[in-house]
């Protein structure tokens, strides 16, 4: 089962090398969003410290939803996810290694330049400390549930959008805890924990159940 | 008398029958929508002051939001029948819920949006029963959207199935999250209902507006399970007899 | 090892493909399936190999549906559809080794070589995949026949793009496979000459 795991991972991480563009289009597109808010709402260093954890959120779903589009599409249109559905190792572990790839390729990046989101919106270390760690936890919650969107939608047209629509409400929830947690990090003598705690809860969750969901969308898609 | 209910599992027997009951479920809503606003308009008192006639909205406004999430747990009940039983008239009734638990979640908002206007003086506010509303609408959306952007019928059935179920999931954890943005301090929730508080001819008058708003509920959900049906049947011999038509 | 079917009945959107069907295929059998286009062959392909449910009948292994066995029987079985299954960016070696771990084979790299140079991509096997013809691409695919032991091949027109001699050797692959009790469903134009065993025809009419 460690095998096939591995396997795919490596699968998806060699893939992505040979066409980094995937990758560093998402990647760009974070900075860029938000590069321009604030040519968009103005200066004021206060408001921007203010408005900082919601756009860097809003960027990292926006982000993270254009780069699902892709996770089972190319799969999809080469054959090689019928190989997937029909090899006889448990279709959740495929699942879990493909989403963790995709994780890697396109979440993680997002963690690691969150710093200068921080030097944009005049955070300090500590904020954008928190910043990183909130993102850390949210962003693969993003893709676990991002994944079913994109295993319903395969091989549709515009399937990108309707994703969008699939998907966007049910980010809520991190966005308000990953938002709420940097915010909250700004007011004096305030904690934190309760909400990287739920996050957390938040994550655990989402491993154990989204894969089920994704696996059996993906078994529908593929009739 | 023992009904064979998998009997009326077939579209072809399901069909006539729920042709007899819409006019049944249509003249039932007429008649308790006019007896139920009458009384809430004119024989309910004055509860707050001849100021706050606006109040009166609530017997449209407070039907129209727990119709918006019984049908979606009626509609997720018919998906989830339809993915165990491999069903299509349970999926048939799923689809069809859909645009009826749209159009009441977008009415609730909207007489909500009103009734905000005239009592805290603004058409929308973050309040999160009116943000978790907003998302239930998205999600009824969703479903329709993905619903119809599938051309296999059976595919765009159990996919549509698939997501409400984890809208289903979803739905209780984005209302805590909107109603406790700050975990630290969610020991203190939002006050609960208060029907026991409310003077009981109020109360009634709300309860014959829900079952209005449920006969109405039927009544389109039924037309619209019979054009699905004609649509999706139209190969089949027993509706080729019916009409008369060659599809 | 038996695959049954019993009254078994698809559907295509709002249409019916095929109701009723009846068929059965055994050890050293190899099973042609015809029609025109459109008649629902590889819809019932699809069917066998589990990625798509019946709307009515069963489909069974041994006794069992195939939809409960789920990944036991699925290990029993090796699909070629449409598509190769291949990745383009990825060369013939890489994917004949995911291919193989997917599917539980635990193949050296020298019977992974071997497998390809037998197919005829000797030289081509370091190439990503998507710079091969579609004969060599086609080849590729079915390289994995060599290599696993699944007795049951379910092949939807597997010469599509193949040249004469690759044509010839994949007669020779699946004779074999069934002259060793092995069974083989396939769809295509093409007869495969046998020297044993059994040739079964399965006739769809839309």
């Amino acid at each position: 089962m460690f095998t096939v795991f591995k396997t795919i991972l490596g699968r998806d991480l060699t893939l992505a090398m040979r066409r980094k563009t995937d990758i560093l289009t998402t990647f760009f597109f974070f900075v860029i969003v938000i590069s321009i808010f604030p040519l968009g709402v103005g200066f004021d260093k206060a408001m921007l410290q203010k408005m900082a954890p919601g756009i860097a959120w809003i960027a990292a779903l926006l982000a993270s939803m254009i780069a699902l589009e892709r996770l089972f599409a190319s799969d999809y249109e080469d054959g090689t996810l019928e190989q997937m559905l029909l090899s006889h190792q448990p279709l959740i572990i495929i699942v879990l290694a493909k989403v963790f790839a995709h994780w890697l390729l396109t979440g993680l990046p997002l963690v690691l330049i969150a710093p200068l989101a921080g030097l944009q919106y005049h955070l300090s270390g500590d904020e954008v400390g928190i910043m990183m760690l909130t993102l850390l936890l949210g962003t693969p919650i993003l893709s676990l549930l991002g994944a079913i969107g994109a295993a319903l939608t395969l091989g549709l047209r515009g399937g990108g959008v309707l994703i969008s629509v699939l998907i966007l409400p049910l980010y809520v929830p991190i966005l308000i805890y990953g938002a709420g947690a940097v915010s909250t990090s700004m007011e004096a003598g305030s904690n934190v924990q309760a909400y990287l705690l739920l996050l957390g809860a938040f994550l655990i969750l989402a491993l154990f159940f989204t894969p089920w969901a994704t696996a059996a969308a993906l078994r529908i898609a593929s009739e | 008398m023992k009904i064979n209910w998998f009997k009326y599992s077939a579209p072809s027997n399901f069909y006539p029958v729920i042709g007899k009951l819409i006019p049944f479920f249509m003249f039932f809503a007429i008649v308790l929508s006019i007896g139920g606003l009458y009384w809430g308009f004119f024989q309910t008192p004055d509860v707050l002051s001849d100021q706050k006639q606006y109040y009166r909205i609530i017997f449209i406004h407070v039907p129209a939001a727990w119709m918006s999430m019984w049908l979606y747990a009626v509609m997720v009940g018919w998906a989830v029948i339809g993915l165990i039983f491999n069903t299509r008239l349970s999926y048939m009734m799923a689809a069809a819920i859909a645009p009826t638990g749209a159009m009441f979640t977008f009415l609730s908002l909207w007489t909500g949006a009103f009734w905000g206007k005239t009592s805290w003086g603004t058409y929308w506010d973050w309040d999160p029963r009116m943000t978790s509303e907003l998302m239930l609408l998205f999600v009824y959306i969703g479903y329709m959207a993905l619903q119809s952007a599938i051309d296999d019928t059976r595919r765009a059935d159990q996919a549509a199935a698939i997501l409400s179920l984890v809208g289903l999931v979803m739905l209780p954890i984005i209302y805590f999250s909107i109603n406790c943005p700050n975990p630290a301090e969610c020991s203190s929730l939002h006050q609960g209902s208060s029907t026991q508080q409310i003077e009981t001819n109020i109360l009634w008058a709300m309860l014959v507006m829900t079952i209005a708003f449920w006969a109405y509920a039927f009544a389109v959900i039924f037309m619209r399970v019979r054009n699905i049906i004609l649509q999706r049947e139209r190969h089949t011999k027993w509706l080729q007899n019916l009409t008369g038509v060659k599809a | 090892m038996i695959l049954k079917i019993q009254n078994l009945s698809c559907r295509r959107g709002d249409r019916l493909l095929f109701e009723n069907l009846d068929f059965q295929i055994q050890s050293g059998e190899l099973l042609f399936i015809e029609g025109h286009n459109g008649c629902g062959k590889t819809t019932l392909l699809k069917t066998l190999v589990t990625l798509r449910r019946p709307d009515a009948g069963v489909v069974l292994w041994d006794k069992q549906s195939i939809f409960k066995l789920a990944d036991e029987y699925r290990q029993n079985l090796v699909w070629l559809g449409h598509y190769n299954g291949l990745k383009g960016d990825l060369t013939a070696l890489e994917n004949l080794r995911i291919a193989s771990v997917l599917n539980g084979i635990d193949a050296s790299e020298e019977a992974l070589w071997d497998a390809l140079k037998t197919i005829g991509l000797y030289g081509f096997e370091d190439l990503p995949t998507t710079v091969l013809s579609q004969g060599q691409k086609r080849r590729a695919a079915l390289s994995y026949l060599l290599l696993t032991k699944a007795p049951l091949w379910i092949l939807d027109e597997p010469f599509s793009a193949l040249d004469v001699r690759a044509v010839d050797m994949l007669q020779a692959i699946i004779a074999g496979h069934v002259e060793q009790g092995g069974m083989v469903i396939l769809t295509t134009h093409q007869e495969v000459p046998l020297t044993s065993g059994q040739v079964k025809r399965l006739k769809l009419a839309a």
